[in-house]
């Protein structure tokens, strides 16, 4: 057996009283636990006699989050309809808008959650936060795998769309009077650069020019340094060197001006140009700006290494951990997976996430969108087939443990191609029927999917139910759809016992109308020209009748039992002189009394 | 057409419906109401869509419905009409049948009036499937197979008719003001006549083939014999009442069973289907029409006779396409409604230009623009 990653979470049972040993079993989605008699030596205390369950996935359960389910339900049928023939370039595109269609989604979840502003829910909005944080960096390292050149600018967006707060407190500082001279002003300046956001940092600094017309020139060159700082177009005709080298001329030029003292007077400026010249101490001193390693590290590439290969990243993504967690001494869940992402380690992220989250739910759409990406090496794993058959086995048997969920599982299952067909069957069953609606829901599911075992049995649950409670209409429209012939013969021998008891047929809109359906099993047929019999001798039409009882005892779907039956009602029949049919049936009955 | 958007509830929808407008306002509905099924604990939900007769807005507004007010229900909610304008009937999954009144001014739902457990078996509750009304008047059906009439405002039940199927009835629609159609799961429509006492069906029409259960049913607005029944097989049946006990046409419409059937209420050469397989089908007959309708035959004749006030043309040759259902002449027009596969649609309800739906993806879809 593997060791263990972690330690196993403890959970207590707050009811349970000391000293007790508990009883469990396992559930689907949870644990029952119950109060054995068992006592220690020395326990004290009265028996409990409640059972507790005890769940570890309570994501299911929150209303904002099943939204979240339905619509990834949604994205992941449609991913899995994407041909495999497009050419791959197609394809990349098709996965990248796949992708952040996932990651909108979260995003409107977490806004939703945002917007509610129950304590309890911060939790769930920071873990939202954190999955979209690797999801976005994922679909930026594997998905899109951009190359060295783009890849920064990917990076920077990466680590702009996940940093607000620069925004909010610069909307602050444009609202107040003099905008130059809030407190918050330079941070303002200091966050922009440092994510490169040169646009708005000139901007700003024009208010701060306007204010000291002395150091006019100090700002104006300020101001030329920022406008010419060099970014890669992926779109142009500059190849990676050419960039490279004019990137290299503007970092001579920075630091030209950095030595020259051309800032000197000026603090704020001369950090800023520090930054841009990417000292790394500067940096560090603005940890409270940066708030995040990744941050520190993206800053970093894009002041000292711009032209950054993707293979290279995990250097600097090290070393860069290192200086800014110095203090720490254990990096949190979250900083280990983004290194795994880092260094490209695709399993080690999917494992990390796997244990950190208590809900299946984003390793398994980000596993099967990787999968799909070709990028999951198949190695079988001990236990299910491949790394995302199991993880989307798991995702959708605890979907099928929620009570209107399981819906969404079915589907998951279905893209399963090894185990997800036996999985289904095994959970489909157990799927509680209160209505009929519901039993034809999970009746044509499992018709679509030719799991006639399944079917006849919930068939036959619901016409047992139906013949308990007397609808005999019901029972059989089930057996007919199940095509059970037991069952038909079953639920006809109740109307023939009904017909003896009473003298009379219960039900005739049912047995007048079956139509084709009555050849489902020779007891209903019986029974339906039986009653076709009654017709015809009601009618006076009784040589018909007569032919109809003597083909029914003929084919031999007359029961014995019924003989009798058949026999006194072919005596009135003498008295309409169609004697010598019922003296054939006689005979032939005489006839078969004997064999 | 405009994109349909598609808005998550958390709740799977079982039934959905526009309140009434009046008909001397030619406004677009602006509230509908849904039921939920299949959750722990279901509720009964009133959303709106902002029509109120905006001139302020763009032409292609989108604005998602909005939730008003919301209530819990007990039990799955397997039907819900609207009574009146402030009034919705549901039936449970427990037997039971609700009105809930809508306060407009608070927004607010309170339980007006309740008759539980009216359907059942002799020892157990039995799901009321369907309801309709006609204020005061309530008509429920149920898996019990029985027929109860209820009158809004007054406790107990006016009239139950005991028996009446010894299958389940799925659906109950009006065909005149004392006659009411049921469908049941052995593929049987039966007329029943309110006025008379006895407890057996004016008339029984049925499939000729397999009888597979019908589950919904929907009378033409100006023709009271034109009904259109949906089933298990998905095949849309058009039939006439008045003559024989077989359906006029049969057509193929959807892969899995057909939910809901409904004609456009003011614009009846539209029919609206939705159905398990996850679409919504618009079919629309279409006007142009090669031969003059006095030549297309006898039965047409006899219409032209007796309907000799109807404007010429276009009534008499719409009239018989719904019972000639003769898709390869391609005088009948289907369209998918909805953007792509989704889950089961349950419901659907169509009212001037403005169409809602509901889903097992636990998602409302709302059209304002549907081309009627």
């Amino acid at each position: 057996m593997e060791e263990l990653d972690v330690e196993p979470a403890i959970t207590n049972i707050p009811a349970a009283s000391d000293g007790k040993h508990l009883g469990f079993a396992w559930g689907p989605g949870d644990i029952l636990a119950y109060e054995t008699l068992y006592m220690a030596p020395g326990a004290k205390g009265s028996g409990c006699s409640f059972i507790h369950e005890v769940r570890k996935d309570e994501d299911i359960y929150s209303p904002i989050l099943r939204k979240l389910f339905n619509e990834s339900h949604h994205i992941f049928v449609g991913l899995q309809t994407i041909r495999e023939d497009l050419p791959s370039k197609n394809k990349k595109t098709q996965f990248v808008s796949i992708s952040k269609n996932y990651r909108s989604v979260i995003r409107a979840c977490m806004e939703e959650l945002q917007q509610v502003a129950a304590s309890v829910l911060v939790l769930q909005v920071s873990i939202l936060l954190a999955i979209e944080l690797i999801w976005n960096l994922c679909e930026v390292l594997f998905i899109d795998a951009a190359p060295a050149g783009p890849l920064l600018l990917h990076l920077l967006d990466w680590v702009r769309l996940h940093k607000g707060d620069v925004d909010e407190k610069a909307r602050e500082v444009l609202q107040s009077e003099s905008p130059a001279e809030h407190h918050d002003y330079w941070d303002v300046v200091v966050s922009y650069v440092l994510q490169g956001r040169f646009e708005e940092a000139r901007q700003m600094l024009v208010k701060q020019a306007t204010l000291q017309p002395a150091a006019r020139n100090m700002y104006k060159l300020m101001d030329t340094l920022l406008s010419k700082m060099p970014f890669y177009n992926p779109g142009g005709t500059q190849t990676l060197t050419e960039f490279d080298v004019k990137w290299r001329h503007w970092h001579e030029e920075v630091d030209r001006c950095l030595q020259d003292n051309s800032f000197a007077s000026n603090q704020h400026l001369e950090i800023i140009c520090k930054i841009l010249v990417g000292d790394e101490d500067t940096l560090l001193e603005h940890k409270e700006l940066l708030s995040t390693w990744y941050h520190f590290l993206v800053t970093r590439l894009l002041f000292c290494h711009p032209t950054v290969k993707p293979t290279e990243l995990h250097y600097y993504a090290q070393s860069c951990m290192t200086m800014f967690l110095d203090l720490r001494s254990v990096p949190e869940p979250l900083d280990s997976i983004l290194l795994a992402a880092f260094e490209f380690d695709i399993h080690q992220v999917i494992k990390d996430c796997s244990i950190a989250l208590n809900n299946w739910w984003f390793v398994a759409h980000l596993t099967d969108l990787l999968d799909h990406c070709k990028l999951l090496q198949s190695h079988n794993l001990h236990f299910g087939s491949n790394l995302r058959e199991f993880l989307l086995l798991e995702y959708a048997s605890g979907l099928f443990t929620h009570h209107s969920l399981w819906q969404l599982a079915v589907d998951y299952f279905d893209n399963c191609p090894e185990f997800g067909h036996v999985y289904l069957e095994l959970q489909i069953e157990r799927v509680p029927l209160d209505t009929e609606r519901k039993a034809l829901k999970v009746l044509r599911i499992c018709e679509q999917r030719q799991m006639s075992e399944q079917v006849r049995s919930i068939c036959k649950i619901m016409a047992m139910r139906a013949l308990r409670n007397n609808r005999l209409g019901s029972a059989l429209s089930w057996s007919i759809r199940a095509k059970d012939a037991a069952f038909a013969t079953l639920i006809s021998e109740r109307f023939l016992q009904d017909y003896c008891a009473r003298g009379t047929f219960s039900d005739l809109d049912l047995i007048d109308n079956l139509g084709p359906a009555m050849l489902l099993s020779d007891r209903l047929t019986f029974l339906v020209k039986y009653r076709e019999f009654h017709k015809l001798y009601e009618e006076n039409r009784f040589s018909e009748a007569a032919k109809l009882l003597l083909s029914l005892i003929t084919a031999k779907i007359a029961p014995r039992s019924f003989w009798m039956t058949l026999l006194t009602d072919a005596l009135p029949l003498l008295e309409q002189k169609e004697c010598n049919v019922v003296v054939y049936l006689l005979l032939e009955l005489g006839d078969m009394e004997k064999i | 057409m405009e994109s349909v958007n598609a808005k998550y509830v958390s709740q799977k929808i079982s039934k959905t419906r526009w309140r009434p407008v009046s008909h001397s306002s030619l406004q677009q509905p602006d509230i509908f109401a849904t039921g939920s099924w299949d959750n722990e604990d279901n509720k009964i939900s009133f959303w709106s869509i902002g029509n109120h007769g905006s001139s302020g807005m763009d032409e292609g507004f989108e604005g998602d419905p909005q939730l008003l007010c919301e209530h819990k229900h007990d039990g799955d909610v397997l039907d819900l009409q609207f009574l009146d304008q402030d009034r919705i009937v549901t039936t449970s999954s427990t037997g039971a049948v609700t009105i809930f009144r809508h306060h407009q001014n608070s927004q607010t739902i309170s339980v007006s009036q309740r008759w539980p457990r009216v359907h059942r078996y002799p020892c157990d509750n039995a799901p009321c499937t369907g309801v309709v009304c006609s204020s005061p008047e309530i008509v429920t059906v149920g898996e019990d197979g029985k027929i109860i009439v209820f009158r809004a405002d007054q406790e107990g039940v006016i009239r139950v008719i005991e028996n009446a199927d010894s299958s389940t009835i799925h659906a109950v629609t009006y065909l005149r003001t004392t006659e009411i159609l049921t469908v049941n799961s052995i593929g049987q429509l039966k007329l029943w006549d309110l006025r008379q006492q006895s407890n057996s069906p004016s008339q029984i029409l049925s499939l000729s083939g397999d009888r597979l259960p019908l589950h919904c049913v929907d009378r033409h607005p100006n023709q009271q014999h034109i009904v259109a029944t949906g089933g298990q097989d998905g095949m849309l049946c058009v039939w006439d009442v008045r003559q024989g006990s077989t359906p006029f046409s049969l057509m193929e419409a959807h892969s899995a069973e057909m939910w809901e059937v409904h004609f456009h209420p003011t614009n009846p050469d539209h029919l609206f289907t939705c159905s398990e397989d996850g679409s919504l089908l618009h079919w629309e007959t279409s006007t142009h029409s090669d031969m003059p309708s006095f030549l297309q035959g006898g039965r047409n004749n006899s219409m032209i006779s007796r309907s000799a006030m109807a404007p010429a043309g276009g009534n008499q040759s719409l009239i018989s396409t719904w019972l000639s259902g003769d898709s390869s002449k391609g005088r009948l027009e289907t369209t998918h409604m909805l953007p792509s596969q989704t889950l089961s649609v349950n419901s659907l309800d169509v009212l001037g230009q403005c169409l809602v739906c509901g889903t097992d993806g636990e998602a409302i879809f709302v059209n304002r623009q549907v081309p009627v």
